[in-house]
């Protein structure tokens, strides 16, 4: 089974680690036909305005969404990638995905000096906490019928899934603990199943 | 509920993680900040003369003005970095309080202190130093530096020390990856850094944090070079806004960064951007105005 990544721009080699000590290959993706063969999407940490901004330009976004229109393909957004995947966005907005519907506010816990980690209750990935790492991260505001929250901070949903839809504000790409990666490559699994 | 800990060593890199495969561009104004952003920058280095005109004004070059630094944040909602002199810890002080997102202990700015760096790890907001070799950079992030830009020579739009530079980082991070663990101690008193990062910069078979390069890029052609030799980003200083169209160049080496190994991308991008920034032959320079031997 092979997963894609978004490679614009971003922590791509931490997320690429991840997922090759778990035995999954990732494939970056900066064209379309990147995107082929792919049982999953990951979209890493970065800038989310310029991410957007380039996966627009060489036609990523409408390849991603005609691929997602087929029902089931699953996307993991960190941070950046989650405000990619918000249908609304609190302040200046990037080119986006904005297949979950939900509202993503940037940068809300202040700038880089406010960044901060945190043991984060996480309840579908069992008692221990996750540490969670969040770096000029965004918050989710708002959360649609189809939405399931899977982890809040401050009363804010940090963690969310939507179907086959996964964000998370914080980065695990950046930390030891594997249980999100494992939990989205389920995910993935479950797709290629459906498929065969 | 759990303690929230921030300035911690993993947020202060995390954050240059992020930036991996962007560019940082120097600007002096709100509207410049703007250009960057719309043209895909990653950050922006707030600057009150960019190294093409600090060289050549002379005298001394300080911190920028907190009232430019504060507008050209509020322009634009990617980080923004700014510069102090190397060694001047107030000025940082002065940066950490206006919440910039990085700070760059730069050697484009006169140095305040002629034997010390800044404390990197007294403070919460992350740095970036420059560095021109594997020794000089394990020094700084010794001193608590979570990002290294390997130095090039600044303002003089020529790609020739940037690319030294980066060479003989890779290089010398070749020869610790070669080296037997017993012989380690011995090469980090060569180098001038700590065993312990030696150690770790073995293991990784890279440097322990982010490397941008920085100094002299100003061409889509001159970031995809220091991109194809192993830099994770790029810092633009002089190179745009003092080219002929700075909104064409910024876009243009924007996309030779990402599609750095695709020369037909390069070639398409680099078409009809406008003149370069005019360069300097280093042999011009004499070696009281060679920023790139400040640092310790």
């Amino acid at each position: 089974m092979k997963i894609g990544i978004i490679a614009i721009q971003g922590d791509v080699r931490e997320h690429q680690a991840k997922f090759e000590s778990l035995g999954v290959e990732l494939a970056t993706v900066r064209k379309p036909r990147d995107l082929e063969g792919a049982a999953g999407l990951v979209i890493p940490g970065g800038e989310s305005t310029t991410i957007g901004m380039l996966m627009q330009e060489y036609g990523v976004l409408d390849a991603i969404r005609d691929r997602a229109a087929t029902g089931g393909w699953p996307i993991w957004g960190t941070c950046a990638g989650l405000i990619l995947l918000a249908a609304e966005v609190i302040g200046p907005s990037p080119a986006r995905l904005g297949l979950i519907d939900m509202t993503a506010d940037r940068n809300a816990w202040g700038r880089q000096v406010s960044s901060f980690e945190v043991p984060l209750t996480v309840p579908v990935l069992g008692d221990r906490p996750f540490p969670a790492v969040f770096i000029r991260a965004p918050r989710i505001r708002r959360i649609g019928l189809g939405v399931t929250a899977l982890a809040s901070l401050d009363g804010q949903v940090v963690m969310a899934e939507a179907g086959p839809y996964l964000v998370s504000a914080f980065h695990p790409e950046l930390t030891d603990d594997t249980r999100v990666h494992e939990y989205f490559i389920n995910k993935a699994r479950n797709y290629s199943a459906m498929l065969s | 509920m759990a303690e929230k800990e921030v300035g911690t060593f993993k947020v202060k890199s995390g954050l240059a993680e992020m930036l991996k495969g962007g560019v940082i561009m120097d600007v002096t104004t709100a509207e410049q900040a703007v250009i960057a952003e719309q043209a895909g920058a990653v950050a922006v280095m707030a600057l009150e003369r960019v190294p093409a005109d600090i060289r050549k004004a002379g005298g001394v070059a300080r911190m920028a003005d907190p009232k430019k630094v504060k507008e050209i944040m509020r322009s634009v909602s990617i980080p923004v970095m700014a510069k102090v002199r190397i060694g001047h810890f107030v000025e940082a002080q002065v940066l950490e309080a206006l919440e910039v997102d990085y700070i760059d202990e730069s050697e484009v700015l006169t140095p305040a202190d002629d034997q010390f760096h800044i404390d990197k790890w007294s403070f919460k907001v992350p740095f970036v130093c420059g560095a021109r070799d594997l020794g000089e950079a394990l020094r700084r992030i010794a001193e608590g530096a979570a990002m290294i830009r390997t130095k090039g020579e600044p303002g003089t739009g020529n790609v020739v020390e940037a690319v030294r530079h980066l060479r003989a980082v890779n290089s010398q991070i070749r020869r610790v990856v070669a080296t037997p663990d017993a012989e380690l101690a011995d090469l980090a008193k060569e180098l001038r850094a700590p065993v312990t990062l030696v150690k770790e910069t073995k293991m990784l078979g890279r440097l322990p944090v982010v490397n941008f390069s920085a100094g002299g890029v100003a061409s889509p052609a001159d970031a995809a070079l220091m991109m194809q030799l192993g830099a994770d980003g790029i810092f633009v200083g002089s190179g745009i806004f003092k080219s002929a169209n700075p909104a064409a160049m910024a876009r243009a080496v924007v996309r030779a960064t990402l599609h750095y190994q695709d020369a037909a991308v390069i070639a398409e991008v680099s078409e009809d951007i406008g003149d370069a920034m005019p360069g300097l032959e280093m042999s011009t320079l004499a070696p009281a105005d060679r920023m790139q031997d400040r640092g310790y």
